[in-house]
Formats: structure tokens, sequence, C-alpha cells
């Protein structure tokens, strides 16, 4: 193959990758800018959206376009009940004081992992696809179901963009992150913000995952790498910020493709990890700085 | 705040006595175990010179662990060097890489400091794992006996024979642990704490903070290092699993058990974490469910760890 179209090819895969890549990396960034949590078990709800998508559609059986839309409605559904129950159990119990959620969401990520594991097993399972179509290009056939990937996930993003800027409750959800004290003393239920805000965020994440399961198969450590690019993405793009988590997504999305296309995937992680370190360290402001009051 | 230093003295005395007489009493198996946890305590109290004195909270230990490893088991494995001189350049390949992380990392605070040396930690795995025709890669390196002699004075020690093991991991143990004593009844030590209990004021006193949680960054990273070199020495394998993510929310995790800014917590939250996974893998291979918790249960419940809610409720003395 020609140099243009396989630079067209990784180009491809990463939007493919940078569309479930935002998803994710929206749902850290909400629980971070609202409650002041970094949840770094985030991969794991990840991991779990994955998961339970096999479960589901193996379950069922039958038509695999109906199995796959029966996950991606009842997996987040019990990712965000899992993350609910967690939240209302642990993290308002510790004042969402940021270091020791850190280590409670540590155990969360060794539990997770380690009940998967149990349970799901050491093995890679794949998920079929809801369709298979290729839509031939002049150069190679590329799969409609990854591009349809891309599609669905803009649709998710804006609707969350809608949710945030033109809905009452997206208004609360801001006004909690601006001054949650404030937000209090107008009565706004921050508490149950809180609560209502971290598992939506694990439901993007295992929103995400269902997306991506059919190309990429379910296995119980595949949200380690994820969390750590959702994290380059969020200090990248900034906290809180839509857009700039969307263009962040693309620009870690694309380069991680064409890079790991062109060079070793190891090198790209090394380079990528430590040009996002260095950010952090010389401009702290990008992300964390905007939080203290 | 100063006590007399007698009770201290006497107890950290008793506890090194006790930790000699075991090294006759124990059975095979547990003796063997027993000499990598008092290794592996070396590396929680590195740990928690920075995270209990100092309040830093890092998650990325484990490359000043795998520094001292590196430097000691690639010397050995590929230039043939002599115990001492591969143990010391694990020292300085520590010193020089915590020195290194602290300039860029202390420039943050809080939360993203946690998030950079994560994040340091992942490049400096990655890098094992890239550079694998040197290192081994997930693989690792495996130390011959006759790499790991140690010779002093014409008498020539088998550091692969399980007293002489013992009792090099505990002199180790003996000489960290007396050093973190004294440092953490030194002024130094209290500036820590100061900068830990509040850095403004500390700062308003006169004190360059800066200068201070560099240098314990540094002390930090080289207690750490000679950990991960007498591993190396003793224990006779170089790996990558051994700079993951894992072994830089193990000290934590030991810290917070035994009890930060106590100088025994660290060996008695390893000794204990060490055990329950030993145990509990004999019925069940769910070790990491164990582990994640007793991270919950430890910050939900016991945020001081076993050593400072004593300290707190019946023993003041306590170091």
């Amino acid at each position: 193959m020609a140099f243009g179209p396989h630079l067209l090819l990784a180009t491809l895969e990463g939007l493919v990758t940078s569309a479930v890549l935002a998803l994710m990396a929206l749902g850290l960034s909400l629980v971070f800018g609202v409650m002041r949590v970094v949840n770094v078990a985030h991969g794991e709800f990840f991991m779990l959206g994955a998961v339970l998508a096999w479960a589901v559609t193996t379950t069922l059986g039958g038509n695999p376009a109906l199995g796959f839309l029966a996950a991606l409605v009842i997996s987040p559904l019990i990712v965000g009940a899992v993350a609910l129950l967690a939240e209302r159990l642990v993290l308002r119990r510790l004042n969402y004081n940021p270091e020791s959620t850190i280590v409670a969401t540590i155990g969360l990520l060794y539990i997770i992992q380690q009940l998967a594991l149990t349970f799901y097993g050491p093995d890679a399972r794949p998920v079929a696809a809801p369709f298979n179509y290729r839509i031939s290009l002049p150069w190679f056939g590329y799969s409609g179901y990854k591009l349809s990937i891309i599609g669905a996930s803009a649709l998710l993003l804006l609707a969350t963009w809608f949710v945030l800027t033109r809905t009452r409750i997206g208004l609360v959800m801001r006004a909690t992150q601006y001054d949650s004290e404030t937000a209090q003393a107008f009565g706004i239920p921050v508490d149950r913000v809180y609560a209502g805000v971290f598992a939506l965020g694990a439901m993007l994440a295992a929103v995400a995952a269902v997306l991506i399961v059919p190309i990429s198969q379910a296995h119980y450590l595949m949200g380690l790498d994820p969390l750590l690019l959702s994290f380059i993405v969020v200090i990248i793009g900034g906290l809180g910020s839509l857009r700039g988590t969307v263009v962040a997504a693309l620009l870690i999305g694309v380069s991680d493709g064409v890079i790991s296309v062109f060079f070793s995937p190891t090198l790209a992680k090394i380079i990528a990890t430590l040009v996002v370190a260095m950010v952090l360290v010389f401009r702290p402001q990008g992300l964390f700085g905007t939080v203290r009051r | 705040m100063r006590h007399d230093g007698f009770k201290p003295a006497a107890l950290h005395g008793a506890v090194i006595a006790l930790l000699f007489a075991l090294n006759f009493i124990l059975p095979d198996y547990h003796h063997g175990l027993l000499a990598r946890i008092l290794v592996l305590a070396v590396f929680a109290m590195g740990y928690n010179l920075l995270f209990g004195y100092v309040g830093l909270l890092s998650l990325g230990h484990a490359m000043f662990f795998s520094a001292g490893l590196y430097g000691a088991g690639l010397t050995i494995y590929h230039l043939g060097w002599s115990v001492p001189a591969a143990f010391g350049t694990g020292l300085v390949a520590g010193a020089v890489l915590a020195l290194i992380i602290g300039l860029l990392a202390l420039r943050t605070t809080g939360v993203a400091f946690m998030i950079v040396t994560l994040m340091f930690a992942q490049v400096f795995y990655l890098s094992i794992l890239y550079f694998a025709s040197w290192t081994g890669g997930d693989q690792g390196l495996v130390l011959q006996q006759q790499q790991r002699m140690l010779d002093v004075g014409g008498l020539s020690l088998d550091l692969t024979d399980p007293t002489t093991r013992y009792m090099a991991a505990l002199a180790l143990f003996c000489v960290v642990l007396i050093a973190t004593l004294l440092v953490a009844r030194s002024a130094f030590g209290r500036v820590l704490v100061a900068i830990r209990e509040n850095e403004e004021r500390t700062k308003m006193l006169g004190y360059d903070t800066f200068a201070n949680k560099l240098a314990a960054v540094v002390a930090s990273g080289v207690i750490c290092a000679a950990s991960g070199a007498a591993y190396a020495l003793l224990f006779g394998y170089v790996g990558s699993t051994l700079a993951s993510v894992q072994y830089s929310i193990l000290p934590l995790l030991w810290v917070l058990l035994g009890g930060a800014a106590t100088t025994l917590g660290p060996l008695i939250g390893t000794v204990f974490m060490y055990y329950v996974i030993d145990v509990t893998s004999g019925y069940t291979s769910a070790y990491m469910l164990v582990v994640g918790i007793a991270l919950i249960l430890l910050v939900l419940y016991f945020p001081k760890g076993v050593l400072g809610t004593i300290r707190d409720r019946w023993v003041r003395w306590l170091p």
C-alpha cells in the first residue's frame, strides 16, 4: 500500500480511537470538574462495560444487532448502578477529600479487576458487531461499523453538550462545579448532584466500551491504557471544557493512531506520556490550576 | 515536643534484636519470606519519608525502586561489576532520578503531583519494555550465583545463602530504620512535618520549603533505590513487573496500614500485608481483592494506620 492510503487508514483508525476516548475522557472530566475527585477506577468502569456487553449478548443470543442494542442500554445502566453504590458507600463518607478518594478509587480498581478476573476469566472474548458492512474505498475496504462508532460518539457528545448548556440539570451541575457551597445555599441538592455526576461519568465510560468491544474484544485488563489516555486528554484539553476534551481526544487519538502505525506503539506511549507530564509540570493551570478556590 | 530518647531507643533495639533472633528460630519458608519482607520494608520506609513526614503522596515510587534494581542488576549482568560497585550504582541511579523528578514534580502540588509522578513512573516502566534487548523486558534477567558473591577482606560471602541473605537484608533494614529515626527527631525532620502541616506558615518562618522538599524526595528516592538494589542482589531477579504501577501502590498500602509518619509502621504494614496475601492465596487467587478492600477500609476507618492509632490513643511517645 502506498504512503497516502496508509496514512488515510491510520487516520481513520485514529478517529475511531478518538471517538471512544472523547466519551471516556468526558466522563473523567465531569467527575473531576464537579466533584474534584480523580477517579482512578474510571478505566475499570470501561472494562466492566465491555465485559457486561459480552455477558448480555451471549445471554440473549439470537440476532447480533438486537443483542448489541440491548447491551448498549443494559451495560451502562449496571455500571452506573455500581458507580452509584461506590459513591454512596465510600466516596461520600470520605467527604470527597481529593487524596483519600484517590486511594479509595485505587482500591475500587483492584476490586473490580479481581471480580472480573474471577467471574469472567483471563480470556479475551469477542462480541459480534451489530452489522457487517464494508465500505469499499479505492485502496482498501473499511468497516462500516467503525465509521458508525464515530457517528454514535459524535451524537452522544452533542447530547451531553446540550444537557450541560441548555437544560436545568446542566445548569445545576455547572453551578455545583463553580461553587458547591453557594450552590447548596441556593437550595441545590449538591449531595445528589455528586451521586448523579459520578454515575453519569461511569456510564459514559461504559457506553464507550460497548461501542468499542465489537472491534477490540473484552478483557479484564483492558481498562488501564484507556485510563492513562483519558488522563492525558483531560489534562491537555483543560478541565470541564467539553470542546477542549473533544479537541484533545482528536489530537491524541489521531496522533496515537498515526505514530503507532509508523513507529513502535511503546515509543508512541512513552513520548505522549512524557509530553503530558511536562505540560502538567510547566502549565499546571492548564488543568488543575483553575480548581483552586 | 522532644521526649527523652530512652524509650524509643529501647523499643527499636528490641525490634532489631527480635528480628535477629528470628533468623535462628524461623522455619525455612518463613525465613526466606521475612528476608524479602525486610527488603520491601526498606522500600516502604523510603516511601514513608515522603508520604508520612512531608505529606507528599507519590504514585510513582516504583521508578525509584526499579532505578536501584536496574542500576545494580544491569551493571552486574552486562558489565560484570562487583556487588558493592553495583549496589553503589543503584544508589546513584536512584539519587539522580529522584533529583530530576523532584525538580520537575515539586513544581506541582496535590492531585497534580500524584498524576505527574504516576506518569513519570509509567514512562520509566515503558522505557524498560522499549529497551528490552538490554533490560530483558517483561521476561527480566536472572543474576547467577557466582555474580552475587560479596568479598569482604578475603572473606567471600555468598548472597544466595539463606542466612547470609537474611543478615544482609537485616543489616540494610537496621541502617535505614535508625536513619529514619534520626531524621524524624532531627531539625530537618521537624521542618518536613511543619511543611506537611502548613507549608505557607513554614515558608513565612523563613524556611526554604522547596529545598527541604527536594532533599526529602532525594532521600526517599535513595532509600527506595537501596531497597531495589538489595532486591536485585539478594534475590537475583530483575524484571519490569517490579517497575509497574502496582509496585507504586503497594508501598502506599503498606505505609497506610502500618501508620504514616511512624518509624516502625512501614515494617508492620509490610509484614501484615505480605502475610495476609500469603495466607489468602492459600484459599483463593483473588489477592487483588484483598488489596483493594484493605485500601478502602483503611482510608475509611483507619486513616492513621495501626501505629498511628496506637500513638493517638495510648502510647504518646511512639516515634
